[in-house]
C-alpha cells in the first residue's frame, strides 16, 4: 500500500508527439483512482509511466515519498492487470498466479498458501491445474487478477481489464473488482474509456483529453459540476444536451424558448464578462414531463415533438427532434461523444419517469428548473456557471 | 470440391511425389544390389543383400565420418541456436539503430556464394591451425546457420504477444528472466524447427567438409563417401555409396517425422483473448 505522487509527469515521444503534458496528481494510500478519456488521450501512457513500462520524459513519480523515475518495473513493487490478460499460455493457472512469487523466491509452502488464498478470493479453486487455453474470458480475467494480488503489492494498475468481456460479465466483474479493492485496501489506478465504469468504480475520476488533465474529482462532482464542455459531454449517459443560446437581458434566447436566468447566474455571467453567444447544457435528467410534476420553484416549460421513445423499464428516454438551428458544432465536444461525430445532433434527449404518458410521434410538454442549466463559453469551452 | 477436382489434385500430388521419390527409391534399391549386378539394368535388385551396409560399417573411415558429422552438426547447431535466439529476440523486440541492417546483413551472408570463400578459408585455417579440425568446420557452419536461425526465429518471436513480456516484467522478472521463462518456452516450437533446419544445413554440407579437411579427423560423412573405393581397384563402389547415402538420409527423415507435430502445433493459444 502506498501513496503515489505524479508531479508534472510528461511524456514526449522521439518524433515530438506530446502524449502526456505536465500531469499532476496525488493518489492517496488505498485510493481507487480512475483514469478515463477517449482513445489517444494519454491515459494508458500515464499508467505505463507509473508501471515503468515507459520512460518518463519530464517530471517526477514518487511512490511513498521516494522518487522512482529511474527504477525498473520490478523494483517498484506494483502489479498490473492487462486488457489482454497476458496469461502465460505454457503455465497452469497455479503457475500463472505463482509466477511473481517464484521470481521473488518465496518459500514453497508460503507461496502455496498465498496462491490458495488468492484462488479462494477469486473463486478459482477448481481451475488451478488448467491451462489458460481451457478457460473462459471471465476466468482468464480472474486469473490475471489473482496474479496481481498474490504478492500483496504497493499498488494495482489496471489497463482496461474489462473491455474484452461481454456486457453482462463486465457488470459482474465490475462489482467484484470494487469489492476486492475495498477488501484489500490497495491503492489502485484503473484505466478505462468507458464512463459508466469510471462513474461506478472509483473514489475519484481523472478525466483526460489529448494528454492534458481536464478535471479530477469524485464521480458526482464531475457529473454535477463539469469544468468544461468536454467533461460535460463525456460524463453522463445519455450525454448532456447542448443548445446554442444568446444572453438578452435577464433571459437566454434558445430554440426551446426564452429561459429566465437566476440572479446568481446573471451575476456570474457579468463577473466573468461572458460573451453573448453561449452554449447551454442540460442533462437529460433535468427534464420532467409537465403532466407529472408540480414545480415547486421557478420552472421553464416548452413543448417538443417526441421523435423516438425508448422505454427501458425503469425509465423512459424521449428523443425530441429540433430545428437544424439547434445543432452545435464544437471541437470540444468532438472527442467527448463516442461516435466522434463532433456535432450534437439537432435533438434533445429527455430522461423521463416511466409513468410518463409521453408517446412516440406525439407532442409532449417538458419542464426543467433553470438553475439546473450549465452555460459554456463556446471558444474556451469553460463552464461559466460552475461557481454558482 | 467435386470428385473430379479432387481426383485431379490427387493425380498432381502423385506426380510430384513420384518425381521427388524415384531417385531416392533408386538409391535405396542400388544399396541392396550385389556389386556384380549393379549394371544389370533392373530397378529391383535381382538378389537382395545387406553386404553393402555391412561393408560400410566395417569401414572405419565411414564410421568416423558419421561420428564427425553428428558431433560437428550438433555443436554447430547448439551454438547457432544459442546465439541466434538472442540475436533474433533483439531484432524482433528491441529498438536499436541498425536493427534492419542486422537482418539485411545476415540475409546477405546466407546469399554469399560459399565456393568463393573456400580458398581464403583454406589459407586462414591452415595458418590458425584450424585446418582439418572440428572447430575448423564448426566455424563456417555456424556462420551459415546463423542467418537462417536469426531470420526464422525473429518471425517466431514477433508472433508472441508483447503483453506477455510486459506482464513478466511487472511480475518482477529481469529482462533475461522474461526471455528465459516466458519467451523461450513459447518460442520452443520455433526453436526446435529452426534447430532441425540448422542441423540439416550442417549435415548436408559437402563443400566445406571436402575442402577444409585432409583426413578422417574431421571429415564428415558426405565427404567421406566421395573417398570410397571398391574392394579392388577394378570394382566400382556404387553399392557402398548408395548404402552410405541411405544411411545419412535416415536421421533427417526421422527428425522431420518425429518433430512434425511439434513444428505445426502452436503453443501460444490462450495467451490473450483469442
Amino acid at each position: 500500500m502506498a501513496e503515489i505522487v505524479l508531479a508534472g509527469l510528461t511524456k514526449r515521444y522521439p518524433d515530438g508527439t506530446l502524449a502526456v503534458e505536465r500531469f499532476d496528481l496525488t493518489i492517496a494510500d488505498g485510493e481507487f483512482i480512475i483514469l478515463v478519456g477517449p482513445s489517444g488521450c494519454g491515459k494508458s501512457t500515464t499508467l505505463n509511466m507509473i508501471a515503468g513500462l515507459e520512460d518518463i520524459t519530464d517530471g517526477e513519480l514518487r511512490i511513498d515519498g521516494t522518487r522512482v523515475n529511474e527504477r525498473a518495473p520490478r523494483d517498484r513493487d506494483i502489479a498490473m492487470v492487462f486488457q489482454s490478460y497476458a496469461l502465460y499460455p505454457h503455465m497452469t493457472v497455479r503457475e500463472n498466479i505463482g509466477f511473481p512469487l517464484r521470481l521473488a523466491k518465496t518459500a514453497k509452502a508460503e507461496a502455496g498458501r498465498r496462491i490458495d488464498e488468492a484462488a479462494r478470493l477469486l473463486d478459482l479453486g477448481e481451475l488451478l491445474d488448467r491451462k489458460p487455453a481451457n478457460l473462459s474470458g471471465g476466468q482468464r480475467q480472474r486469473v490475471a487478477m489473482g496474479r496481481a494480488i498474490v504478492r500483496d503489492p504497493k499498488a494495482f494498475l489496471m489497463d482496461e481489464p474489462l473491455s474484452n468481456l461481454d456486457a453482462r460479465l463486465r457488470v459482474q466483474m465490475r462489482t467484484m473488482i470494487s469489492r476486492l479493492q475495498k477488501r484489500l485496501g490497495t491503492t489502485t489506478v484503473y484505466v478505462t474509456h468507458d464512463q459508466t465504469e469510471a462513474m461506478t468504480l472509483g473514489d475519484r475520476i481523472v478525466l483526460m483529453r489529448r494528454g492534458v488533465l481536464q478535471q479530477i474529482g469524485p464521480p458526482q462532482e464531475l457529473y454535477e459540476h463539469p469544468r468544461n464542455l468536454f467533461v460535460a459531454g463525456f460524463i453522463g449517459s445519455p450525454s448532456m444536451n447542448f443548445l446554442p443560446c444568446e444572453v438578452t437581458g435577464g433571459h437566454l434566447r434558445t430554440i426551446i424558448g426564452d429561459v429566465p436566468l437566476t440572479s446568481a447566474t446573471r451575476r456570474v455571467l457579468a463577473d466573468r464578462d461572458a460573451p453573448e453567444e453561449l452554449i447551454l447544457g442540460l442533462r437529460p435528467e433535468a427534464f420532467d414531463d409537465a403532466r407529472l410534476v408540480r414545480p415547486d420553484g421557478p420552472a421553464h416549460t416548452f413543448t417538443g415533438h417526441v421523435d423516438i421513445l425508448e422505454s427501458l423499464g425503469s425509465e423512459k428516454l424521449a428523443h425530441i427532434a429540433l430545428d437544424e438551428a439547434g445543432a452545435i458544432r464544437s471541437e470540444h465536444l468532438a472527442e467527448a461523444f463516442s461516435d466522434g461525430s463532433g456535432e450534437a445532433r439537432a435533438q434533445l434527449v429527455a430522461h423521463l419517469d416511466p409513468k410518463s404518458p409521453a408517446r412516440e410521434g406525439e407532442d409532449v410538454v417538458l419542464t426543467f428548473d433553470p438553475s439546473a442549466l450549465h452555460l459554456f463559453d463556446p471558444d474556451s469551452g469553460l463552464n461559466l456557471t460552475n461557481a454558482v | 470440391m467435386g470428385g473430379n477436382a479432387r481426383a485431379r489434385w490427387a493425380l498432381l500430388d502423385l506426380l510430384v511425389l513420384v518425381y521427388a521419390l524415384v531417385p531416392v527409391a533408386w538409391i535405396a534399391s542400388l544399396s541392396f544390389k550385389e556389386p556384380s549386378t549393379v549394371s544389370a539394368g533392373t530397378f529391383w535388385p535381382t538378389k537382395w543383400t545387406w553386404s553393402n551396409y555391412a561393408g560400410i560399417f566395417r569401414n572405419d573411415d565411414f564410421v568416423r565420418g558419421l561420428v564427425n558429422s553428428i558431433g560437428i552438426g550438433l555443436i554447430s547447431t547448439a551454438i547457432a541456436i544459442a546465439l541466434g535466439t538472442m540475436a533474433a529476440y533483439a531484432v524482433a523486440r528491441l529498438r536499436f539503430p541498425g536493427r534492419n541492417a542486422v537482418l539485411g546483413l545476415s540475409l546477405l551472408i546466407s546469399m554469399f556464394p560459399q565456393i568463393s570463400l573456400v580458398t581464403p578459408l583454406f589459407e586462414i585455417e591452415r595458418r590458425l591451425g584450424l585446418f582439418n579440425t572440428w572447430p575448423g568446420l564448426i566455424v563456417p557452419y555456424v556462420t551459415f546457420a546463423l542467418p537462417l536461425t536469426i531470420y526464422t526465429l525473429s518471425t517466431f518471436f514477433r508472433e508472441i504477444p508483447w503483453d506477455l513480456e510486459k506482464a513478466a516484467t511487472m511480475d518482477g522478472a529481469s529482462p533475461f528472466q522474461a526471455f528465459r521463462l516466458v519467451i523461450v518456452p513459447l518460442a520452443l516450437p520455433g526453436v526446435v524447427t529452426t534447430a532441425i533446419l540448422a542441423f540439416i544445413l550442417c549435415w548436408n554440407d559437402f563443400l566445406f567438409s571436402i575442402s577444409l579437411t585432409s583426413s578422417n579427423a574431421a571429415r564428415t560423412a558426405p565427404a567421406t563417401i566421395s573417398y570410397f573405393t571398391g574392394s579392388s581397384q577394378f570394382e566400382d563402389p556404387t553399392g557402398s555409396i548408395a548404402a552410405a547415402a541411405v544411411v545419412i538420409t535416415i536421421p533427417i527423415v526421422v527428425f522431420v517425422l518425429a518433430f512434425q507435430r511439434r513444428i505445426v502445433s502452436g503453443l501460444t493459444s490462450g495467451a490473450v483473448k483469442g
